[in-house]
């Protein structure tokens, strides 16, 4: 194993863990991949929303979570039209002025914008470019064995960029180690969910997000100690509303507002990075690791506005959110530009509306700095339910 | 009138008199379908699937087509804003919401009416389909099938029959389509017929074959067609009769009047001064005077990528084997469809390559709000063309639905001074 790239919250009490993690969250400037770098580790970035990690894991690379970032997009924005969203011209700007450097770029066909990134990143840098073609049609019978090939495709990919050959054991050993990455996340958000007094919104949103920038196997120690830390603390319950937040899949709210959500009420639930949580169970071993990652896609997974699925009606998938969270109300955001979330926020708001469920809406940009506004808003939100 | 006089006449033309006269009765099909209470299948331009819809007998409605019709005949606005006050966005594509506005009113279409959905069917080419075809799954509860196809995975990545990467796709696809032909029996309770497919494959085959041959044809010098006005004619009939005997014999006699015109040095302009390539999608809010911006200064445009994506890959000129229907069915959907993504996403090659071969005096981009997946990446596209060529280039932003984000004006000073510069150059040319 290489040598250690956040090392920053070893040894310190929770609150100083949870700091160390803010800080690197919203750092564009992305200090644990160049250290993973320096140490001459080979980086694989993947856009949103979801990618098997396993894979490039397994080869010995990092898989670094492409996000945006909190940056004005100088050099990128020459690259684009308008009316875009936000996180696609960031992405191309961190990466632009070396803040954060590639050996590999794959990004998926999660909408109509993003799907042109491939091309624009293919003329602009020198190392493979890709598109990992998800599946689009999960209902097909022939989906997942085709999504095993497609993994097998990528897999060569990143063979040759890592210059070392996947084995089955490998493949295996990283499933394994994400299983329990996941399992951590996934308790991380019973604890949102069932004491929300314990973690915070935001502190919650950063535990998960560094996992997307550190090793796995880190993150993993990460959350190991941080979890009995949450769980032995004695915050004391307040009476706020239940919130679900929906409209996080692919482009990050700032920082800052989650923060002030978090002050306004306990967000139990969201699809904030729903792709690093996408696998909802253990992905199994059935002997073909490939496959089993495409089955678990496929069929042990959330939902999205960028994955159709005839089984996973979107408005039903979040009435069964809002009900499993025991929410009293829903925020349902979209990035500003982002068409599959603009297009799905008329169906929750039509259901919300048939089933009687209190909801806000909201549009937000990773690079909005002021709050005031907003915040005013959600509290008269908040308001209207406590004394509806 | 003399015998060539006479021919003249019959052939010069012919393609834009037939296609607007084919055009008018599709749609009046269509209204007698929505009266009688007919089936009907709702399908997209890239990857229509009317090769298996036409063996089930099922009308096909584009909704796309119906969408710009409006804004061609100028009320647009009125549709979107009903979409808007339903709940859809300022800044989601305007082709869906003039659709969500033609449902919202049962069907009324400035063209006539339009027929419920009895089933969806889309490709992955655009992801806006997967997400216009959710409200009627909504709106109708009928069976959405999309069928997924996977596009180029990097650029010049294109892997080919025989490849194991490729088949691995086709067996998706040709999955996908047998998963199809047993909803469509389901809906419609007929029987899949492997010969009528064959038939339709050869209609399509035909069409196909035209289409590749016509937009080779304006090559010439004069150009033969508008690739802007012209072209979307053409394309109308590409699209709603692919796969019909009469959208066979139309291509078929499309091909004999380019022929002809070439032979005869006939071109689209009395003088044509500067060939453009147009990448993107048409203004149609004011498409006659979008055009007429350019063709006052003696531009005409001589290829579009429109006419490529916008074609579903029929520019391809992909014929389907009869021998093995269902399996090159497959083949041919994913080839031109990956083809049209790939006109999306990488035409800047293929334009750098179409400079010399077309005599090409400057590329029009026009990124349009409502459409990302078109759009996005043209403004890079664009640079990557100007490291590679010296060839002049304008970049104008507009919108192909949504009249709030078209101005003229503006338009046309940037188009005027584009034509200064072509001058300029063109006169610095002469004399160096």
């Amino acid at each position: 194993m290489k040598e250690t790239i956040f090392s920053e919250w070893h040894d310190k009490p929770l609150d100083e863990i949870l700091y160390d993690c803010r800080e690197l969250v919203e750092d564009p400037t992305y200090p644990t991949v160049k250290r993973w770098r320096a140490n001459g580790g080979k980086v694989a970035g993947h856009f949103q929303v979801y990618f098997p990690e396993e894979i490039a894991h397994a080869a010995g690379m990092l898989p670094v979570k492409l996000r945006g970032a909190p940056v004005e997009p100088t050099h990128a924005d020459s690259h684009f039209g308008s009316y875009l969203c936000s996180i696609l011209k960031t992405s191309l700007e961190i990466v632009s002025t070396g803040e954060l450097e590639l050996d590999l770029f794959v990004s998926h066909p999660i909408c109509d914008a993003a799907r042109n990134l491939a091309a624009i990143w293919g003329r602009n840098f020198d190392y493979p470019c890709q598109i990992l073609y998800l599946p689009q049609n999960p209902n097909s019978s022939h989906s997942a064995t085709y999504l095993r090939d497609e993994y097998n495709r990528i897999q060569g990919v990143i063979e040759k960029v890592a210059g070392t050959n996947v084995s089955q054991a490998d493949l295996q050993a990283s499933i394994t180690l994400f299983n329990e990455n996941r399992r951590l996340m996934r308790e991380l958000y019973t604890i949102k969910c069932e004491t929300p007094w314990l973690v915070s919104a935001e502190d919650a949103y950063c535990l998960v997000s560094v996992g997307g920038m550190i090793p796995r196997e880190e993150h993993n120690e990460l959350l190991q100690t941080v979890i009995p830390k949450i769980k032995a603390r004695k915050t004391k319950k307040q009476d706020r509303t239940r919130i679900v937040f929906e409209g996080g899949f692919c482009e990050q709210p700032p920082l800052d507002l989650i923060r002030m959500l978090g002050r306004s009420c306990y967000l139990v639930d969201d699809d904030l990075l729903i792709g690093m949580r996408w696998i909802l169970e253990d992905v199994p071993s059935n002997g073909d690791p490939l496959f089993d990652l495409a089955e678990s896609y496929l069929e042990r997974s959330s939902y999205s506005p960028v994955q159709h699925d005839n089984r996973k009606l979107k408005e039903e998938m979040l009435l069964q959110r809002v009900k499993e969270a025991k929410a009293d109300a829903v925020i349902i955001a979209a990035a500003k530009m982002c068409e599959p979330g603009l297009e799905e926020q008329v169906a929750y708001t039509h259901t919300l509306d048939e089933k009687g469920i209190p909801y806000f809406v909201s549009e937000f940009e990773e690079n909005m700095t002021s709050f005031e506004h907003l915040e005013l808003q959600v509290e008269t939100f908040m308001e209207n339910l406590l004394f509806a | 009138m003399t015998t060539t006089q006479t021919e003249h006449h019959d052939i010069v033309g012919r393609g834009n008199r037939d296609g607007a006269q084919l055009f008018r009765d599709w749609f009046t099909e269509l209204s007698d379908t929505a009266k009688s209470g007919g089936q009907s299948a709702y399908v997209f331009v890239m990857g229509s699937l009317n090769e298996i819809l036409k063996v089930f007998d099922l009308p096909v409605v584009f909704p796309e087509i119906n969408s710009l019709q409006t804004a061609v005949r100028r009320v647009a606005h009125e549709y979107l804003s009903e979409a808007e006050d339903y709940g859809y966005s300022p800044d989601i594509c305007g082709y869906v919401k003039a659709d969500v506005a033609v449902q919202l009113r049962h069907g009324d279409h400035p063209m006539g009416d339009i027929p419920k959905p009895s089933i969806a069917v889309l490709t992955n080419a655009c992801n806006t389909y997967i997400k216009w075809a959710e409200i009627w799954q909504r709106m109708y509860d009928i069976p959405m099938v999309t069928i997924d196809v996977p596009g180029s995975r990097e650029a010049d990545g294109q892997t080919w029959r025989g490849d194991g990467d490729f088949e691995n796709d086709r067996r998706y696809v040709q999955a996908q389509l047998e998963e199809l032909i047993t909803v469509c029996e389901q809906v419609t309770g007929k029987k899949f017929d492997i010969d009528k497919l064959r038939e339709i494959l050869r209609y399509a085959n035909d069409i196909s074959v035209g289409w590749k041959k016509v937009l080779d044809l304006n090559r010439s010098r004069p150009s033969l067609f508008n690739a802007l006005t012209d072209g979307t004619i053409y394309l109308g009939v590409a699209n709603g009769f692919r796969g019909t005997e009469t959208g066979s014999r139309y291509f078929r006699e499309l091909v004999e009047e380019m022929e002809y015109k070439a032979e005869h040095k006939i071109g689209t302009m009395t003088e044509e001064l500067y060939r453009l390539l147009f990448v993107g999608v048409p203004c149609y809010p004011i498409f006659r005077r979008f055009n007429e911006l350019f063709s006052e200064w003696g531009g005409t445009f001589i290829n579009s990528t429109y006419l490529w994506f916008a074609s579903g890959g029929a520019n391809k000129g992909f014929e389907y084997d009869l021998d093995r229907p269902m399996e090159s069915l497959a083949e041919g959907l994913l080839i031109s469809v990956r083809d049209a993504m790939d006109s999306m996403f990488h035409q800047d090659r293929v334009l750098v390559d179409m400079i010399d071969e077309y005599h090409v005096d400057g590329i029009i981009y026009h990124p349009i709000k409502s459409c990302r997946t078109v759009s996005t990446g043209l403004a890079d596209a664009r640079r990557y063309v100007a490291k590679q060529r010296d060839v002049p280039s304008l970049f104008i932003e507009s919108d192909m639905m949504d009249r709030r984000v078209v101005s003229e004006a503006q338009m046309k000073n940037r188009i005027d001074a584009f034509f200064e510069g072509l001058a300029s150059r063109r006169r610095q040319a002469v004399i160096q």
